[in-house]
């Protein structure tokens, strides 16, 4: 089983996205929750190492949060969208949560 | 699975307790159990009776409680974090020689064993702060 | 203080605290460390990761005569008294602040970030602050 990251803050705001990637194995899961979504952003200065990332480890944004913010059909195709109990899959499913805040 | 939560931040400034909240909710309609939800550094606010924000948004303590009493969930607020802030229970409040006490109904004051314990017991802890 | 008296059930975690903020400017470095000395008393498998400006908290001279913060600085350096010994420096973080071993009030084992992830997959919990 491998490890699922959230992150929760704007990659352009903080540097724990950039943090996360820089830390996530092969095979493992990333889920941007609150202003973390924004890293999946299309077209912006993070873009291109949130698809980069894309290609090792599985991306998920928390639609929710994704809706609040305005940014439906703004994400980088390839995101995986889940809900509060999708959530909860994720973090079962994997060994163990680790939260890049 | 038995779940353990930990919130980090207080209420409305961030995120985390809004979220912190509506995970533990989603776990629980799902079968699982909620083994503890801790509340550390600024989250100990989240615990306090005196909260009024405004009636057309989201009561973060009232929802706390009430979701408390329906699952039967044991929400802690760290003893140091609370005290450092001024989160006193009725004990703490004689203790210190304060008037008043101010600890929403739901909520216990506790040690940070709580959080050690929670880690050890629960499957997956998920950590929820800025 | 008192807590409550409870079973650890003598099962044992590897638990990682990853520390990742600076001292003083927010309480986070504070309090993670003193969630840190309490889990002593648990005797779990307990390891420390500085990483980011984590690394400054543990960067030696820290004087809070001027700010009249407390200084709890010298708490890294008791942390062997309580047999938490691994305490891992990530060596990108370190170096992109230009610092080295030599700059720490403590022993540090550096570790590049392939190998601190490597390490944080080998957790059972891992406490962000």
């Amino acid at each position: 089983m491998s490890m699922l990251h959230t992150v929760n803050k704007s990659p352009l705001e903080r540097n724990a996205f950039d943090s996360c990637l820089a830390h996530t194995k092969k095979g493992s899961a990333i889920l941007l929750i609150e202003d973390g979504v924004y890293a999946a952003a299309k077209g912006t200065a993070a873009s291109r190492k949130l698809e980069a990332a894309m290609k090792e480890v599985s991306v998920y944004a928390l639609q929710p949060d994704v809706d609040t913010r305005g940014m439906q059909g703004r994400l980088v195709d390839g995101v995986k969208l889940v809900d509060y109990g999708g959530f909860v899959d994720l973090v079962t499913q994997h060994q163990g949560v680790q939260s890049w805040l | 699975m038995k779940l353990a939560v930990l919130v980090n931040e207080g209420p409305y400034t961030h995120q985390a307790s809004d979220t912190a909240y509506q995970f533990t909710k989603a776990a629980l309609e799902k079968g699982h159990e909620i083994f503890r939800v801790f509340f550390y550094h600024d989250g100990v606010n989240n615990g306090t009776r005196l909260m009024v924000p405004p009636s057309d948004d989201r009561n973060i303590q009232k929802r706390w409680t009430e979701l408390a009493e329906k699952h039967k969930l044991d929400l802690v607020l760290c003893i140091a974090a609370a005290q450092r802030r001024g989160l006193l229970d009725d004990s703490e409040a004689e203790r210190h020689g304060k008037d008043a006490s101010n600890i929403a109904p739901g909520f216990r004051i506790s040690g940070l064993g709580q959080l050690i314990e929670a880690g050890i017991q629960a499957d997956r802890l998920v950590t929820f702060g800025d | 203080m008192t807590d409550d008296i409870m079973e650890g059930g003598g099962k044992i975690k590897k638990f990682l605290y990853v520390n990742r903020r600076a001292p003083y400017g927010t309480i986070y470095a504070l309090e993670s460390l003193e969630v840190v000395l309490i889990a002593a008393a648990f005797e779990q498998d307990v390891s420390l990761a500085f990483i980011d400006d984590g690394v400054y908290e543990i960067v030696k001279g820290q004087d809070t005569k001027g700010t009249e913060m407390k200084n709890f600085s010298p708490t890294y350096r008791a942390l062997e008294g309580y047999d938490v010994e691994k305490l891992y420096v990530e060596k990108e973080s370190m170096e992109a602040r230009g610092l080295t071993e030599k700059d720490f009030l403590v022993p540090v084992q550096v570790l590049t970030a392939g190998e601190m992830a490597d390490l944080m997959e080998s957790q059972d919990v891992v406490l962000s602050f």
